[in-house]
């Protein structure tokens, strides 16, 4: 762009008898005309070179936490190798580390995020695009996304707080008195609680999954929608056939972004986990995550090995959610550049 | 296939369009619960000692955290100072220039860093800050959030920048105004109010945040103004009170959680009213 504005104001016309600048080099210096252009000429560059180091910086950093994560944990690699990941013991005190319940925990916590957050989002995202009156649909979508202001620490008070007496004293007996029998609401009734950790993720990513279900949704061109209702579909078939098929891509990219926040989240989840490195069937058994551990004990951790174990657990954390945005990313930019291009052409 | 059965499709229809109201209305029973719970237990227990007192010492009733208070935005504002150039230039640079392969890098890249988790960000703002200068300091927690809010703001600086339309540049260029003059007094300004939304939100973002400054500023008890010491940050002081076992400490929690939402909302609403009244526009 700057090439194809400035190139014809700047470059002095080749003259016959006078040796012409190559066109490859159309930065080559310009001695026709007043000086004040050489000093904008060199502005520019500066100004250029300047953006590009911010720019570069964003490079630097991620490769910096690569670095760091690395070379921080890597006497806890080199200790434990790969049997890190696949045993269950944590002690501390005698040096011994495997993260295998961190995993668990994370992922678990996680998946049970996604089961409650996932309807409930589609669900909203339909109303608020399809289904409800225009002038509801600014106030919805703020109202969803003021959940998305209230700081992790503040779900954390909260749950402590109002959700994990109520669980404790309502959700979590009728559960095992109905459910029981299904293995997973078996065992004590603490309140602090995979189930409890699962609520409150699934409370924190309902925002994002539903802003981006409803962008995606709101891309699909019009016509689709008018195509469906032509051939006397009901809103519903509409909103399956028409809607939801088209923006299938994306809804999932936004679920797994989604996936991506609640596998990363650490404080509500510390403080209402119940921070204990066990592998338990019931979803009432406290657990722990890979982001509450590092939470909990990097501050204290003493000696050489149990920090870099801790780092190597944020080096796995990192790894993970690396991945799942990666995936993510894709579907979302697969989908919204088709429609960009859509509207283009 | 669809000719047949209208009653089943008709009732199909209700169903599904009830569950989609039925799910809105599920959503909004946490954000009530949660702001309701938090307005009712915050305003009891705000006093003026919460926001001119530090604390008590363990156990003992009252005191505040206004050392806390003022310890956020000490760590706010060295985080911006990071922050802000860094994001805004990178902003830039997508914008005007990034349009190769190499801005799709960069473009892509900034969205991992969005994604790295906030307590991964306060290990390396560790290793960096706080291994180097061996000790705790509001600057290493300054460090943390400012990373964070790097990706936010270049990516709705570029978006921003991308909407001021290319006639306005093609004007500048035309009256040979240089290229960085364009950028600076026209296309920036022209998107000026944009990208302020765009740090205040990033602002409201990182000002929350918990994890990463567990072990970089560390808190502290005590009035601190010198950045290379540890330092108390309001969320931080809500999650030890929350964890402690005192009551004063778990009122004091909730007032604390009261002011930051209410400081989180203010950025929030001023950046809302800003732009729908158009203060910040220049040249558009």
């Amino acid at each position: 762009m700057l090439k194809q504005m400035n190139g014809p104001l700047l470059k002095p016309k080749p003259q016959p008898d006078s040796v012409a600048p190559s066109p490859e080099e159309p930065s080559a210096p310009v001695p026709r005309r007043k000086i004040e252009h050489k000093s904008s000429r060199f502005a520019d560059a500066a100004f250029r070179y300047l953006m590009l180091a911010c720019a570069l910086s964003v490079l630097a950093i991620v490769v910096l936490i690569v670095r760091e994560l690395i070379l921080s944990s890597s006497l806890a690699r080199h200790t434990f190798g790969l049997k890190f990941f696949v045993t269950q013991v944590w002690d501390p005190v005698s040096g011994d580390f495997g993260a295998l319940p961190f995993i668990y925990g994370t992922l678990m916590s996680s998946l049970l995020a996604l089961i409650l957050a996932v309807p409930l989002s589609i669900g909203v995202a339909t109303f608020t695009t399809e289904l409800c009156p225009l002038r509801l649909r600014g106030l919805l979508s703020y109202l969803v996304e003021l959940l998305a202001t209230i700081p992790s620490v503040i779900y954390g008070l909260w749950g402590m707080y109002v959700l994990v007496p109520i669980l404790r004293q309502y959700v979590q007996p009728f559960l095992a008195k109905y459910f029981g029998w299904t293995g997973l609401f078996g065992g004590y009734q603490f309140g602090y609680s995979m189930l409890a950790a699962g609520i409150i993720l699934a409370i924190m990513i309902i925002p994002i999954v539903t802003s981006i279900t409803r962008e995606v949704m709101s891309a699909v061109p019009k016509a689709q929608r008018e195509a469906v209702l032509a051939i006397g579909a009901t809103r519903w078939e509409m909103i399956r056939v028409g809607v939801l098929r088209n923006a299938r891509t994306g809804i999932m990219g936004a679920i797994i972004l989604g996936l991506g926040r609640a596998l990363g989240e650490t404080i509500a989840v510390t403080m209402l986990i119940g921070n204990t490195p066990q592998i338990s069937k019931s979803l009432f058994a406290p657990g722990y995550t890979l982001a509450s551990v590092i939470a909990n004990e990097f501050s204290e951790a003493t000696g050489d090995l149990y920090p870099s174990a801790l780092v190597e657990i944020g080096l796995a954390l990192f790894l993970i959610t690396l991945l799942v945005n990666i995936v993510a990313q894709l579907m979302v930019w697969s989908i919204t550049r088709g429609s960009a291009q859509r509207a283009t052409a | 296939m669809i000719q047949s059965k209208y009653w089943w499709r008709s009732l199909q229809d209700k169903l599904m369009v009830g569950l989609a109201t039925g799910a809105t209305l599920v959503v909004l029973v946490p954000l009530v619960a949660i702001f309701g719970y938090l307005i009712y237990k915050g305003i009891g227990s705000l006093d003026w000692n919460f926001l001119t007192k530090i604390p008590k010492p363990v156990g003992e009733v009252g005191g505040g955290m206004a050392n806390a208070i003022v310890g956020s935005g000490v760590i706010l504002f060295i985080a911006s100072l990071i922050g802000v150039p860094m994001g805004i230039g990178t902003g830039v640079y997508l914008a005007e220039f990034g349009k190769k392969r190499f801005g799709y890098l960069v473009r892509f890249t900034a969205d991992v860093l969005n994604g790295v988790p906030s307590i991964v960000i306060g290990i390396v703002a560790w290793s960096l800050v706080v291994v180097t200068q061996k000790h705790h300091s509001a600057l290493a927690g300054g460090v943390a959030l400012g990373i964070m809010m790097v990706p936010i703001i270049s990516r709705s600086t570029e978006e921003m920048l991308l909407m001021v339309p290319q006639s306005l540049r093609e004007a500048a260029w035309g009256l040979g105004i240089s290229q960085w003059r364009t950028t600076l007094s026209i296309t920036l300004r022209s998107a000026s109010s944009g990208i302020i939304t765009a740090v205040m939100l990033s602002f409201a973002r990182v000002a929350g945040e918990t994890a990463p400054l567990m072990f970089t500023t560390l808190g502290n008890q005590f009035w601190n103004f010198n950045i290379n010491h540890e330092t108390a940050a309001l969320p931080l002081q809500i999650y030890t009170y929350a964890n402690s076992p005192y009551d004063d400490w778990h009122r004091q929690a909730w007032a604390g959680a009261l002011i930051l939402i209410i400081l989180i909302l203010i950025s929030m609403s001023l950046v809302r009213m800003a732009a729908s009244r158009g203060v910040f526009k220049g040249g558009n």
